[in-house]
């Protein structure tokens, strides 16, 4: 681990909860993680993690109702974004604080040109004029590598194939250069040898402009494997381990990393008959178990697991992980 | 057991679908989804057929049951009794004897199940129709037994598919599948929609379950490492063609075709230590099956084109036993450096 860095964004203790027919759904309960600067930082779990409610936590996009933020703190460069009035909220969303999404042809309004929603952007936060706004839109354009820029911009979203909207989104959330790039899913949508272009699109693009932070987020642990610097794992709207990304696929502590990674196909390490599995399915949201949130899904399980839920601890310096096995007490 | 006998045979498939324009509808060119597609399933074995989005792979797949219709060539279906038949040449009625015996897996569980019925009616469904003479009592014990067989219990023939996560109804699709005993069972990224830990689930039950009921798979993905862990051999399609065939190992271990070895270095592996070797770059996107290059499909996105790659689409040539290539350049620099 290397000197202490000032951490970019803070996140502690962060609860989001929706009401789903008068129950309380804790999509998010008690997240905490620091991203650096100039980092890229994975945030990666399955489906009803809880991983893109955080990010959207973040941005204060969650609709409400049904979801609410009940607590905790964000703090951006020191400022907290819980606080802020929406005025000042819109001002970091977009110019400090961007995002790009999975499906980009939603993310995209149909009925506009690429332009006009590129332009939109910059103008309202730079106060530019159209003309400059345009230029800038075209060099951004031709930065994430989609030739003849200026021409493209009078292009509608479906005129792009699903790799060039991607390439678009990026350059709309990067046309700002801001400090941190949230990217939801980025590449899911995308074939491999296109998810291969945006990936190294992403990172090159981060030499380019002034350096931003991207938090990555993503269901696909060879994304993080080759993308992120460190990484957060989480199960049940909890993170259940941090560290940063060698040891973490060499050596995993949590038995639901544990699970996550042997049960990969992989296909460069020779043939196995069968797959390691971990048995069951997630917990529903409503019905969480009230100790770990993993322990019936568990090889490692032992009684005090179901009676208390664990600590998220710094086991090794720089490593946290959320399991009695690695605490004072362990199996006791 | 993986026999040497074919299960199924795609003689030179084509599936286009016209495109119709102006006012008075003109012909103005086809979609070439399917373009010349020649490939054997062995019986007993899991063909893995790859491939990215648009690249005709689902296509295929559905030309077998007759959810895409052919407009050109064979697919020769070698059933449990009785000399192989043409399925393409049958009509609705003569195709009805083999639909018990080939079935299908849907990728998304939560469209391919009707939301109205107990999951035990849609399992039963195919028995009404296959096998008409069971009693009521008969059927529900079947549905009980598919699903035990499927990792669920028959206690659940009475929940509707809302009640079950999405790897418990990807497990109904494949009760519902075995239904009526199929040999073959065509596999269109059954697990694409599920999360990673309950992937490894599915691909294990259908594992099991071919060895169980020596079920032949046509195992459609574009996910290279699951294709790689379920399949004995692997075809690698783009824009309609067939660009390379071969055991699983040989694909994986020694690729020759430029577009098999552009996709196998685009897989991002789950292991962050450097020294992963240089990625082999694609320019640009795949064009459009509407306007298909002459000659090679990937010539114009290929490192090693040259002129000749414009005149005819290459056809697919044995290097060693099994594996097949469909690329000249590769093969004439492969066998110069042999001598």
């Amino acid at each position: 681990m290397t000197e202490k860095q000032k951490p970019l964004l803070q996140v502690r203790d962060l609860r989001t909860y929706f009401n789903v027919e008068g129950q309380t759904a804790k999509a998010v309960d008690g997240v905490s993680f620091d991203i650096r600067e100039n980092e890229v930082f994975g945030l990666v779990g399955e489906s009803g993690s809880g991983k893109s409610v955080t990010a959207l936590s973040v941005l204060r996009l969650i609709p409400n109702p049904p979801g609410d933020i009940v607590g905790g703190a964000i703090h951006f460069r020191g400022e907290s974004l819980l606080d802020l009035p929406w005025a000042e909220m819109r001002k970091i969303r977009g110019n400090r604080i961007s995002m790009i999404f999975q499906e980009p042809m939603t993310a995209l309004n149909p009925v506009f040109t690429i332009g006009f929603q590129l332009i939109e952007g910059i103008r309202l936060h730079t106060g530019c004029s159209k003309d400059e706004a345009e230029v800038k839109a075209a060099e951004m354009l031709d930065l994430v590598g989609i030739p003849d820029g200026l021409r493209r911009l009078s292009d509608y979203p479906h005129q792009f194939s699903g790799g060039m909207r991607q390439r678009a989104m990026i350059a709309m959330a990067l046309s700002l250069t801001p400090n941190l790039l949230i990217a939801d899913e980025p590449t899911t949508a995308l074939d491999v040898t296109i998810q291969s272009q945006i990936l190294e699109l992403m990172l090159e693009m981060r030499t380019k402009t002034d350096g931003a932070s991207i938090l990555l987020i993503t269901h696909d642990l060879a994304v993080v494997a080759e993308t992120c610097q460190r990484v957060a794992v989480m199960y049940g709207g909890k993170i259940q381990e941090i560290s940063e990304v060698i040891p973490l696929f060499e050596d995993p502590k949590h038995p639901y990393t544990q699970g996550l990674l042997k049960s990969l196909p992989r296909p460069d390490q020779g043939k196995v008959r069968r797959l390691p599995t971990i048995p069951g399915i997630v917990p529903s949201i409503l019905h969480m178990p009230p100790g770990c949130k993993f322990a019936d899904r568990c090889p490692e399980r032992f009684e005090r697991c179901d009676r208390e839920e664990p600590e998220l601890r710094e086991i090794e310096p720089g490593r946290f992980c959320r399991c009695h096995l690695h605490d004072e007490e362990g199996r006791s | 057991m993986i026999s040497n006998k074919p299960i199924l045979e795609f003689q030179d498939l084509h599936v286009h679908f016209p495109i119709h324009a102006g006012v008075f509808l003109r012909h103005v060119g086809d979609v070439k989804a399917v373009d010349g597609v020649s490939l054997k399933v062995m019986d007993g074995e899991t063909l893995g057929l790859v491939g990215e989005s648009g690249c005709g792979k689902t296509t295929t797949g559905k030309a077998v049951v007759r959810l895409a219709p052919p407009t050109q060539g064979k697919i020769v279906f070698h059933p449990r009794e009785g000399n192989p038949v043409d399925l393409v040449s049958l009509d609705r009625a003569g195709m009805r004897p083999y639909r018990a015996e080939i079935q299908m897996i849907f990728q998304d569980p939560y469209s391919s199940l009707n939301p109205r019925w107990s999951v035990g009616d849609i399992i039963a469904e195919p028995l009404t129709v296959h096998e008409p003479g069971l009693s009521h009592a008969e059927r529900d014990d079947r549905v009980a037994w598919l699903l035990e067989k499927v990792g669920l219990t028959g206690e659940q023939a009475h929940r509707y598919p809302h009640e079950f996560s999405g790897g418990q109804r990807q497990r109904v699709g494949i009760a519902r599948a075995l239904a009526t005993r199929p040999r073959l069972v065509i596999a269109d990224e059954p697990v694409s929609a599920l999360d990673v830990s309950i992937q490894a689930q599915v691909i294990n039950l259908m594992q099991d379950l071919q060895e169980e009921f020596g079920l032949s798979y046509l195992f459609i993905a574009h996910d290279l490492s699951v294709v790689e862990h379920i399949s004995h051999r692997v075809a690698v399609m783009y824009l309609g063609n067939i660009v390379e065939v071969g055991p699983v190992e040989t694909i994986n271990d020694a690729p020759i075709h430029p577009y098999t070895r552009a996709l196998l270095s685009a897989v991002p592996l789950p292991d962050p230590r450097p020294g992963r070797p240089e990625r082999i770059r694609l320019q640009g996107e795949p064009p459009s099956p509407l306007n298909k290059p002459s000659g090679c499909p990937f010539r114009t996105r290929c490192p090693h084109a040259i002129a000749s790659c414009a005149e005819s689409i290459p056809p697919l040539v044995e290097v060693t036993p099994g594996h097949e290539v469909a690329c000249p350049v590769m093969l004439d620099q492969a066998s110069r450096s042999r001598g």
